[in-house]
């Protein structure tokens, strides 16, 4: 695709993903809104596998359907036909209270503005998705410390989000969504709201985790830039999926 | 929130004074007798032979020197002139013998001395010689075409006794030309007895009289006007509580519209509906307490205050203080705390049903 260096080159070789069991599969899916009396079709039989460590890229232009897949996928949104079968789960088959708990524990959300809570420190925004296991204090600071050395911040656990950079706080949103080892790892937009340093950095981060950890990661861009630390991007256009592997 | 709270308290404040002044006025062991059928001592009398009668009733406590600790009071209204306002207020004039003041230990002398015996003298309470013209100590009263020199002043604590004046009995139903006593008082030689003494004096045909405990009587006393200010208290109550509602339900939803992205993201990370809902109508009734506990150290301020009013039974000046209770605190708070509960449900119930995608979008 590119010459130039590209934000996963610090992590090694990106891994061989032919092997590897398929974790996500989107079968037929149908997504439409209704504005009015009118129905929109959002999404149109989407049809695809995400493997297992896999670092997806979602584009498209705006309006194309790919946030809406990816809250599809996250499991915060519902299809109208279709099924998603996530770690042989089949998530369209859930209630509500069974989809709250299974997001609890297999999904790992990263969002354009980070989303993090503001009256919250950095050490208790990231200890929020462990307050819905059954770990112990002690366990849930351990695994908080963890998450937080993994992003670099753990000298800023104390902080507030208002006292952390842009690129700061979306790291914390990263510890957030990995600290109960999710997964899968969705990103909506994540570098979206930062300057180009914070974005390669998050980036490089992203491209660790997927890398170093094994995390499987979906995540919906603009920026091809971004979208460089992808082993396949996937092309959204009115609500058609097209792919390409980068 | 909390002036609403502050109303509410006030108001069972106002109410819980009145009937513990006039509750405190009385004595367990101490019966009094009217005519039956007399709301009041006001409307009461009770001949002469009646009284003889009653003061042979073996319960009558015996006390020194073999005296019967018995007392035939006579009670009687009139009007006097406010200081400052010159307003004309009526007084309860009670004529007493000597074992009236030794059947109430609430009643002490302050200030000067006893009057004497068959002298046009005077005790005034606390509370009229403070608040009415010519009541205050050496000063001199006109009433019944006499002049009477107020020789002492009593201290009755929050008794009903502060806003009366005391003077002998028999020189005040000479000049009111009273033939009956209005009330007779006595202590029972055995406080346990008085159901006996009561079903016997009411059935027996010479008197025509109703015995009751004195604290019974003086909650009687209190009760039309504690249940009148208990329901101009609950109307007031009811239309502010509507407003401190709809307050907190505005703040509430406001909370709601401004945590909307927190919502999603709280949604998004695997808290449930419930999670959400608790969270709100916790909050909504953390700010019903705040408010509770704002509208009740306020009100109990108002502790310092005393007030004096015309009570509905007597017809007569009555003063009294508020008084907070832990009965009212709970009564405020429980109240504060439901109001915060229905002004939080329909936000908490509309933040717990908040599309996930659609609060996200919000951010």
């Amino acid at each position: 695709m590119t010459d130039q260096p590209t934000p996963c080159d610090d992590h090694g070789p990106a891994p061989v993903l032919e092997n590897r069991p398929v974790i996500v599969e989107v079968r037929n899916v149908n997504k439409a809104y209704l504005r009015g009396s009118h129905i929109i079709p959002v999404l149109r039989e989407i049809h695809f596998d995400i493997r297992e460590g896999e670092f997806l890229a979602l584009m498209g232009p705006s309006g194309s359907g790919k946030s809406t897949l990816l809250n599809l996928i996250a499991g915060i949104d519902k299809v109208d036909s279709g099924s998603i079968v996530i770690g042989g789960v089949d998530i369209t088959a859930l209630d509500e209270t069974e989809l709250a708990r299974w997001r609890a524990t297999h999904v790992g959300f990263v969002f354009q503005f980070y989303n993090l809570i503001p009256v919250l420190t950095a050490f208790e925004n990231v200890e929020l998705p462990l307050q819905l296991t059954g770990l112990s204090r002690a366990e849930r600071r351990e695994h908080v410390e963890m998450a937080l050395r993994v992003v670099n911040l753990a000298h800023r656990m104390d902080h507030y989000p208002a006292q952390l950079s842009g690129g700061e706080q979306q790291r914390v949103a990263i510890a957030r969504a990995v600290v109960t080892d999710p997964t899968i790892l969705v990103a909506d937009e994540p570098t979206g709201d930062l300057d180009r340093a914070s974005a390669q950095e998050i980036m490089s981060l992203m491209c660790r985790l997927n890398r170093e950890s094994g995390m499987t990661i979906i995540m919906v861009t603009h920026d091809p830039k971004a979208a460089e630390a992808a082993q396949v991007i996937r092309h959204l256009d009115k609500g058609y999926l097209n792919h390409a592997h980068p | 929130m909390a002036l609403v709270v502050f109303v509410f308290a006030a108001i069972l404040m106002l109410a819980e004074g009145l009937q513990k002044t006039l509750v405190d006025t009385g004595s367990w062991d101490n019966v009094v007798l009217i005519r039956k059928g007399s709301q009041s001592e006001v409307q009461s009398g009770i001949e002469r032979l009646q009284a003889s009668v009653i003061e042979t009733q073996p319960e009558v406590a015996v006390g020194e020197g073999g005296r019967r600790v018995l007392a035939k009071e006579v009670v009687v209204l009139i009007s006097l002139a406010k200081r400052g306002t010159d307003k004309p207020s009526n007084v309860i004039i009670r004529g007493v013998n000597e074992q009236s003041l030794a059947m109430r230990p609430q009643v002490r002398l302050v200030e000067g001395r006893m009057p004497r015996p068959g002298s046009a003298e005077i005790l005034a309470g606390e509370s009229v010689a403070r608040r009415f013209a010519g009541a205050g100590i050496g000063e001199t009263l006109r009433f019944g075409m006499r002049d009477w020199t107020v020789v002492g002043i009593f201290d009755a604590g929050s008794t009903g006794f502060s806003s009366e004046i005391w003077g002998d009995a028999d020189q005040l139903m000479q000049t009111f030309r009273r033939q009956a006593f209005s009330s007779v008082i006595f202590k029972l030689s055995d406080p346990s007895a008085f159901d006996v003494f009561k079903a016997r004096v009411e059935s027996d045909p010479r008197l025509t009289v109703e015995a009751k405990r004195e604290t019974r009587f003086y909650a009687d006393q209190s009760e039309m006007m504690a249940k009148f200010l208990r329901i101009l208290g609950l109307s007031l109550t009811i239309i502010f509580s509507l407003g401190a509602v709809i307050g907190a339900m505005i703040t509430m939803y406001a909370a709601v519209a401004n945590r909307t992205a927190e919502i999603g993201t709280l949604r998004a990370l695997g808290f449930q509906r419930r999670s959400i809902l608790g969270a709100f109508l916790l909050e909504s009734l953390l700010l019903g307490f705040i408010g509770g506990a704002a509208g009740l150290f306020f009100a109990s301020f108002l502790q310092m205050l005393t007030i004096s009013t015309l009570n509905f039974q007597t017809f007569s000046e009555l003063a009294f203080s508020f008084t907070l209770t832990f009965g009212i605190v709970w009564q405020a708070l429980a109240f504060s705390l439901v109001m915060g509960f229905v002004g939080g449900v329909l936000p908490a119930l509309r933040a717990s049903r908040m599309k996930i995608v659609d609060a996200l979008r919000t951010t």
